[in-house]
């Protein structure tokens, strides 16, 4: 299965509201309007222009164009997997020199094993329903995959459009191998062990985070922003679940219709009296309304439940940022510790005040860049809430007014008739 | 075997419960048996009467049979009743069902039925005619209400008894408007009556609401929560539909036991509808041994019109089912969904709380409070969901049941009628052998009893195609009541998605603006 998202979305991206009947490619918008000021620039574009799905993996087209000199072309493509943009994550997150920016969160695993299992059951089951049954349960299906689908592309998307419009994360040197080098990266997988070592990292970290945050910072702004993120992160993680939950309860809802229109159906052709010219309205009325109901659901999760997620990753990578800075700002006080005991002693003074030196400097680099981060952070929230906000309450909008009028058009047509 | 025995009360005695079991398994056993020795005895349906009632005193005076008011209209009817009416002379009296008195159970079903064939057919034949033309003149002018559920008593004695308020301007009524208090287990009494006397006649008679244990003790016991209080509304406005679907039945209307339900202000206590009664008992056991003559017919069907009407009716019953299942599943989907909502509002709150840029927190707590709205919107869709169109479904599920009990009726009619040409046909044959053998007694006896089939056999006849040209009548009146039901409350239906979408877009509209000044 193939999908394409690309620049050519871009000016559809303009008109919020799509009257087409693929209402799929409002998600690629979606989620490239989760951060809005990417508007890219002639230097350096990114974008996935293809990708191909094969039973246990997901192969993604990098497509770049730039008019950097780093570049050997003005415009190439390779193709990458999962794997490989993790391995750049990672190598961001592991490289001191930007300890003071927000990394970009990683895009999740493509995950389809829900969707196939589902696809699976229906091939299974095919034998017990009527055809009509099964294409009707079939295109649903493959319109689930192909939106999932859709979604993990885009995701993947988001990621590198933030790298490439990062000043400092765009010229990182991994970076441009992840998007030139168009051999295999033989990035695998971290192993079992490697996994260990990153779960006791996080676990470190963790507890490190609590005492660490227990310091009450001097600098005003960033006490503000820690408490601000630790509830803001929490609070998000809860409606993002409570979100997910809703809309698949919308979606299942969407899915009664469709068996109730069918059985009306069924009614409507057996009925031996003049009700059946109604049942058939009716089941038409459902099949209609059913799908109206399923974009609905569809769109509540890409502008409302897709956005908080996000922004639950990226809440999460701020916070990583300031528990960065804290931890070098406990390097700097043990410095300083250091140096007063070297002082005393007597002893090692000049290396005391070498390491003093470079705590401090690391300290005050990371607080400025941080500063800056997390304000683009807020600004970068803001407009996306606005604008997902926005959309969300037109494309309500929009779906309840058609589905408005098919029932009132079905109940004129049925108050004429009876 | 115990003739007489009280209905135990409900939850209690358990031990009776076993003996009637017992008794109840010694019926069955007995009406299939002398059933396939059939000939000697004239009725299967009533065999277990026959067993039973050797010891008491014949058919008691259980329930009003018939009364006053048909004894005077159809007087010269009374005439052509059989051999057993006048023994229920004494009982057309308009004495109140005796519900108070020790009942033996098995008096409720077997003799009404032999005497119902008897007399039926003219009796109704006329009514029948007088009421269409009442009816035709269109609107039937009465108005049904059930409300006001009140909890009476306390404890596992406790019920409910909710208001009956008729509207008419019909002249059989006393009143224009008037209302009386009833209780679950009176409209089960009014429809046991109603259906033992028309049910085997071929009227379909509407299937009262179900019992249900669980829900009753819960409300019972006190619970005052938003399950029980669902449990009553429920049930009142099935109670509800119920009336309103007997009444609007021409020949029910005219019914008196179902005026004394709507009228009168007083009502004995039909003691007979509890579950674990003895009646109980002997209905289920009627069931069962019902279910297995109904294998053991076969019959010849003449008429093709049967034969694909029961087609139909199965289908339909089926195709309901499954529809039924659907709608039953909307309904859990969307209450799901409402709470999903008013969980996510909830927490968009406090998203907004916590959100520091001032006009997106704001926005934020506009965005809760539009999704808290929207929930008592699904929440409000998910009762019209269930009581427009589930409950629709189940109560013509229930009703078709129904229907196809008057079919199964007809065809004991026709069994009926074929044993008595059967034991017919021995009786002659037993006169020829009396011929040849010589003895005179013997013979007067055999040509008396000839006469007595010969007559049996037309009555057989005639209440066979009586019951035949019945059930032709009331499904084509049950039609088209199921066309009209449905289209109603179909359209309804729709008109309250109408408003959940008119009421979505109210709120979104408001929302709008909200979302655009976020700056």
């Amino acid at each position: 299965m193939r999908a394409c998202a690309g620049p050519r979305l871009g000016a559809a991206m303009m008109e919020g509201l799509d009257d087409g009947p693929d209402f799929l490619s409002e998600e690629d918008r979606g989620l490239k309007a989760i951060n809005v000021d990417l508007q890219s620039d002639a230097a350096l574009q990114v974008d996935i222009s293809d990708a191909l799905s094969e039973r246990d993996k997901v192969k993604f087209t990098v497509h770049t164009k730039s008019s950097l000199p780093n570049f050997k072309q003005n415009e190439f493509s390779v193709v990458r997997q999962h794997e490989e943009f993790i391995w750049l994550h990672d190598s961001f997150v592991e490289n001191e020199d930007y300890a003071g920016y927000i990394i970009p969160p990683a895009p999740p695993r493509p995950d389809f094993d829900a969707s196939r299992e589902k696809l699976q059951k229906l091939g299974e089951g095919e034998g017990s329903m009527t055809k009509e049954e099964f294409t009707k349960m079939k295109q649903e299906l493959e319109a689930e995959y192909l939106a999932i689908f859709k979604k993990t592309v885009a995701m993947h998307e988001v990621f590198l459009c933030r790298v490439a419009a990062h000043p400092i994360l765009r010229r990182d040197l991994n970076f441009h191998v992840f998007l030139e080098y168009n051999q295999d990266l033989s990035v695998r997988g971290k192993n079992k062990k490697e996994k260990l070592e990153d779960f006791f990292k996080n676990m470190v970290k963790s507890a490190d985070g609590v005492i660490v945050s227990g310091v009450k910072d001097v600098d005003d702004f960033f006490e503000h922003e820690r408490t601000f993120l630790l509830e803001y992160h929490n609070r998000v993680k809860d409606a993002s679940a409570k979100s997910d939950r809703m809309t698949r309860s919308h979606k299942s809802a969407a899915d009664d219709y469709n068996r109730i229109g069918s059985s009306l159906y069924a009614l409507g052709t057996q009925d031996s009296t003049d009700i059946c010219k109604f049942f058939l309205k009716v089941s038409e009325l459902f099949d209609k309304t059913r799908k109206i109901e399923a974009r609905v659901s569809a769109d509540e999760d890409l502008k409302l439940s897709d956005l908080l997620k996000y922004y639950l990753r990226e809440s999460q990578a701020a916070k990583d940022l300031l528990y960065r800075r804290s931890r070098s700002l406990v390097d700097y006080e043990n410095a300083n510790k250091a140096l007063d005991k070297a002082r005393a002693k007597n002893k090692d003074v000049l290396q005391a005040e070498t390491s003093q030196q470079l705590c401090c400097q690391k300290f005050e680099k990371i607080s400025e860049s941080a500063k800056q981060e997390l304000i683009d952070f807020k600004t970068r929230r803001v407009a996306a809430f606005r604008k997902n906000l926005v959309e969300l309450a037109e494309l309500e909008l929009k779906h309840a007014k058609g589905n408005l009028q098919l029932l009132q058009n079905c109940l004129a047509v049925l108050n004429g008739d009876t | 075997m115990a003739a007489e025995r009280e209905p135990p009360p409900l939850g209690d005695g358990k031990p009776t419960d076993f003996e009637d079991l017992e008794d109840g398994e010694d019926l069955f056993t007995s009406t299939v048996s002398t059933l396939e020795s059939s000939p000697s005895s004239p009725e299967p349906a009533s065999l277990p009467a026959e067993d039973i009632s050797a010891n008491s005193n014949g058919p008691k005076p259980t329930e009003v049979v018939l009364d006053d008011d048909r004894e005077d209209l159809f007087a010269e009817a009374t005439e052509e009743v059989s051999l057993d009416s006048p023994e229920r002379e004494p009982i057309l009296s308009s004495e109140p069902s005796p519900a108070v008195t020790p009942v033996t159970p098995t008096t409720l079903i077997a003799p009404r039925i032999e005497s119902k064939s008897m007399s039926a057919p003219v009796i109704f034949d006329r009514s029948r005619e007088e009421i269409e033309e009442e009816a035709n003149g269109d609107i039937f002018d009465i108005e049904i209400g059930v409300s006001d559920p009140e909890k009476v008593g306390d404890g596992m004695n406790a019920y409910m008894a909710y208001r009956v308020t008729t509207k008419t301007s019909l002249s059989m009524f006393s009143k224009s408007e008037f209302s009386v208090k009833r209780r679950f287990s009176d409209f089960l009494g009014l429809h046991s009556k109603l259906a033992s006397k028309y049910l085997h006649v071929g009227y379909i008679v509407p299937p009262a609401p179900e019992k249900s244990i669980v829900g009753m003790t819960k409300v019972k016991v006190g619970k005052e929560d938003s399950s029980s209080t669902e449990f009553v509304e429920k049930r009142r406005a099935a109670l509800e539909r119920y009336l309103q679907r007997t009444v609007k039945h021409p020949t029910l209307l005219q019914d008196p036991d179902l005026r004394q339900f709507l009228e009168s202000s007083e009502l004995p206590r039909a003691v007979n509808t509890q579950a674990l009664s003895g009646a109980g008992i002997l209905r289920m056991v009627n069931k069962a041994a019902d279910a297995v003559n109904k294998m053991t017919i076969k019959m010849n069907e003449s008429d093709a019109w049967f034969e694909e009407k029961q087609q139909q009716f199965e289908n339909l019953d089926q195709q309901l089912r499954e529809l039924h299942v659907s709608v039953e599943a909307l309904v859990c989907h969307r209450k799901e969904l409402s709470a999903n909502t008013a969980a996510f509002a909830k927490s968009a709150a406090m998203l907004g709380n916590s959100e520091d840029h001032t006009a997106l927190s704001r926005a934020l707590s506009q965005l809760a409070e539009v999704e808290e709205k929207i929930d008592q919107l699904h929440q409000e869709q998910a009762f019209a969901d269930f009581y427009m169109f589930s409950e629709l479904l189940s109560d013509y599920i229930r009703l078709i049941a129904a229907v196809k009990g008057v079919f199964d009726h007809r065809m004991k009619c026709w069994q009926k009628w074929e044993d008595a040409q059967i034991t017919l046909l021995k009786k002659r044959e037993a006169e020829a052998k009396m011929m040849v053998a010589n003895k005179p007694d013997k013979i007067q006896q055999a040509k008396n009893e000839i006469r007595e089939w010969e007559a049996k056999v037309q009555q057989g006849e005639r209440d066979f195609e009586q019951i035949s040209k019945t059930i032709r009548k009331e499904v084509g009146r049950f039609e088209k009541e199921r066309v009209k039901d449905f289209k109603t409350v179909i359209i309804k239906y729709l008109e309250s998605l109408v408003q959940t979408q008119q009421q979505l877009i109210k709120y979104w509209e408001a929302f709008l603006p909200e979302a655009k000044a976020i700056a």
